[in-house]
């Protein structure tokens, strides 16, 4: 992302590389290319049904296309000398990421205009824009959709709670790496064991330590306790009764379980932002605070004037990649609710997921994805712009 | 014992009860916080030492509240009395155990191989494919991150429905190093761009190609943040439980997705499924416990420039 990058190591090589091996250096890629396009025509042939080799799978093309890539990574070698052996460093990674994502997504592209059910025989049928219709009509989808706003938002809860627990952790505590720990290890757990863990069984209704825990909290006082705790006692149960905590139901209604999934999946992600958070504490010059000192600014003001204001580009590349993970919520919503009650938690991925499930429809639940990949990079293209002018800094 | 010479002032001694409540709230946020990420740990634990009156009554310390038993661990076929015959639970815990372990490991030395070597290509070299240049290669890979994996999924299963690469390790080996590869990428350029290039060409005048530099002198150097990449790379796929329960049926089949299959079955048997969870969850505990500075660095990475 930032401009200046590469050519900083100049080497200036001498090599004499011989006609024949260039030319056996472009003969290998263009033999092994004319493989790949024979091995596919042949495979297309056997597919349609013009001609019966017996394929029962696309593994000959793949091992085509490997080949293929493998000569064409040589081939930079013997045909460039030292400079392909540069390119040799970043080439493989961009043809695996290209053949791992742009393939499939372009196919993806076919399959979401088309009636793909995989459990029935008649296979794909192009059907044109009657996803995209029944898509227009589908509420569920369009709810989902609305889900992910409100997920999104209650990020920036979790950005003041994971500030202010950086904070906590840059000031001078004893004990510091006890409690850096304690606060990492939800970031370690997997989404599926805490929607056990939590979803399940700390918030089981009638006897989950939670449930009980705001029984207790909504419960009568004893009237043998002295006044003051009987007073706070009362004040508890009031507030308690009021909140409806004496029967506490965490996925019966819709604002609350969407909240209980928001709280699970923010008990994962909270230490992420946090650890962001403390680098870039960890990285203000100690001069600055000292000097605001001497000039007599408060902590409040230390704060708002030094510390937030230095922090905000690594505030704002936290929420970015916060936002990017929270996109791809699904475990917990799958394994909790799976999407209930009346699709009030679902995510875009739970429902396509459920889509899916449910249909075994590959082609409908293509298209909302892809829909969904679009929405997505004019967000974050849009979010990014906005971050980029409102980083810079304004003195 | 020579006399006190410096003393607090008046307004000094007015501070301190302010210092120490403050301390004390301090420590108050940071205990009430420690709690809430280590009481649901504390809980499966201890859950998975319960017999059904012990879960019913809501018991919570062991030894004082109920008595610890093997029930949970008996049912996984883990348990002291079990552990020597045979278990066809433990067999396919240990199989899913095995497959998890295996997928996630190989998953991230691949996106480390492969992200370090283009992290070094991009942040020394000047690189024309097409009409991309190095800050939109660096793009292209970093953009992979917001691609959300539900785009991918079903053409996958398709695609790999006709590799024949459906259920198998190889199938979600790659798929997972795709997903981790753009973060590997993101910490290695950080780690890369710090390393000075003065090594390499003293490397370079004494005689060793370019891959021979990086091999030898680079790589070295850049060990700890390639360990940072590979636990943050292990941490991912270990969890990942959506490519995983789409692509994988029988064979492949990892451990979250064993998890998961088991809320819904059978009511719940609390005491197995807490030991269930808790055996999944332990392997990444104990790393983070033990390599919190490398998961800490990596996430640093790239927050800081």
């Amino acid at each position: 992302m930032s401009g200046e990058e590469g050519g900083k190591l100049h080497v200036v090589t001498a090599d004499h590389i011989s006609r024949t091996r260039r030319r056996w250096g472009s003969g290998i890629v263009w033999v092994s290319a004319a493989l790949l396009v024979a091995v596919m025509l042949l495979q297309t042939l056997d597919g349609i049904g013009y001609l019966s080799l017996g394929f029962e799978t696309w593994r000959p093309s793949l091992y085509a296309y490997l080949l293929w890539s493998t000569c064409l990574c040589a081939s930079q070698v013997m045909i460039r000398g030292e400079h392909g052996k540069r390119t040799l460093f970043v080439l493989p990674a961009a043809l695996f990421v290209i053949s791992m994502v742009v393939f499939p997504l372009l196919f993806g592209f076919v399959i979401a205009f088309s009636d793909w059910n995989l459990s029935s025989p008649d296979g794909r049928q192009f059907n044109g824009l009657d996803n995209l219709r029944q898509m227009w009509g589908d509420s569920f989808y369009w709810n989902a959709l609305g889900n992910m706003v409100w997920y999104s938002a209650a990020i920036m809860v979790e950005y003041a709670i994971a500030f202010g627990l950086a904070l906590l952790l840059n000031g001078q505590i004893r004990a510091r790496k006890f409690f850096r720990v304690a606060f990492l290890l939800p970031l370690m757990l997997s989404p599926v064991a805490v929607s056990w863990m939590v979803g399940k069984s700390m918030l089981e209704i009638r006897f989950g330590p939670i449930a009980r825990f705001l029984r207790w909290i909504a419960a009568e006082p004893s009237v043998d306790l002295p006044a003051p705790l009987y007073y706070i006692g009362m004040l508890s149960h009031e507030v308690g009764q009021w909140l409806g905590w004496a029967s506490p139901s965490f996925f019966g209604s819709a604002a609350v379980a969407r909240a209980m999934i928001m709280m699970m999946d923010a008990w994962t992600f909270i230490p992420f932002m946090m650890i962001m958070i403390l680098a870039g504490l960890q990285a203000i010059p100690r001069e600055l605070f000292e000097a605001a000192e001497v000039d007599g600014a408060s902590r409040w003001r230390r704060f708002w004037e030094i510390t937030f204001p230095l922090m905000l580009p690594v505030s704002v590349t936290a929420i970015l990649i916060r936002i990017i993970f929270k996109l791809k919520l699904a475990d917990i919503i799958i394994n909790v609710t799976s999407g209930g009650p009346g699709g009030a938690t679902d995510s875009v991925t739970s429902f396509i997921f459920r889509e899916y499930r449910d249909r075994s429809n590959v082609g409908y639940g293509t298209l909302l994805a892809i829909f969904y990949l679009v929405i997505i990079v004019i967000a974050m293209t849009i979010l990014m712009k906005l971050a980029e002018r409102w980083m810079k800094p304004r003195y | 014992m020579a006399a006190q010479i410096f003393k607090d002032s008046e307004a000094d001694r007015n501070y301190r009860p302010v210092w120490y409540l403050g301390r004390g709230l301090v420590y108050t946020v940071l205990i009430v916080w420690a709690i809430v990420c280590l009481f649901p740990i504390f809980w499966t634990i201890t859950t998975a030492f319960k017999a059904a009156p012990d879960v019913m009554q809501g018991n919570i310390v062991p030894w004082v509240d109920f008595e610890p038993k093997w029930l949970g661990w008996r049912s996984l076929g883990l348990s002291p009395e079990t552990i020597g015959a045979v278990s066809t639970v433990r067999e396919e815990f240990l199989k899913r155990f095995w497959n998890s372990t295996i997928i996630s490991i190989s998953a991230s030395l691949l996106a480390v191989a492969l992200g370090s070597c283009a992290a070094y290509g991009l942040s020394r070299f000047n690189y024309r494919f097409g009409f991309m240049r190095n800050s939109d290669i660096s793009f292209f890979f970093l953009s992979q991150l917001i691609l959300p994996p539900v785009v991918l999924a079903l053409p996958f299963l398709v695609l790999y429905k006709s590799l024949a690469l459906l259920d198998t390790r190889i199938g979600l080996i790659l798929l997972y190093t795709l997903t981790v590869l753009p973060i590997v990428i993101w910490i290695m350029r950080d780690q890369f761009s710090s390393i000075p290039t003065e090594l390499e060409e003293a490397a370079l005048v004494d005689g060793l190609s370019i891959w021979g530099a990086f091999v030898t002198i680079v790589l070295p150097i850049a060990l700890p943040g390639m360990v940072a990449a590979f636990i943050l790379s292990l941490v991912l796929t270990w969890n990942e439980y959506f490519f995983a329960v789409l692509l994988t049926s029988s064979t492949a089949k990892t451990l979250p997705v064993m998890v998961a299959s088991q809320t819904g079955s059978q009511g719940i048997a609390w005491w197995a499924m807490a030991a269930l969870s808790f055996a999944a969850i332990i392997p990444l505990v104990i790393i983070g416990i033990l390599l919190e500075r490398y998961i800490i660095k990596g996430m640093a990475a790239g927050a800081v420039k």
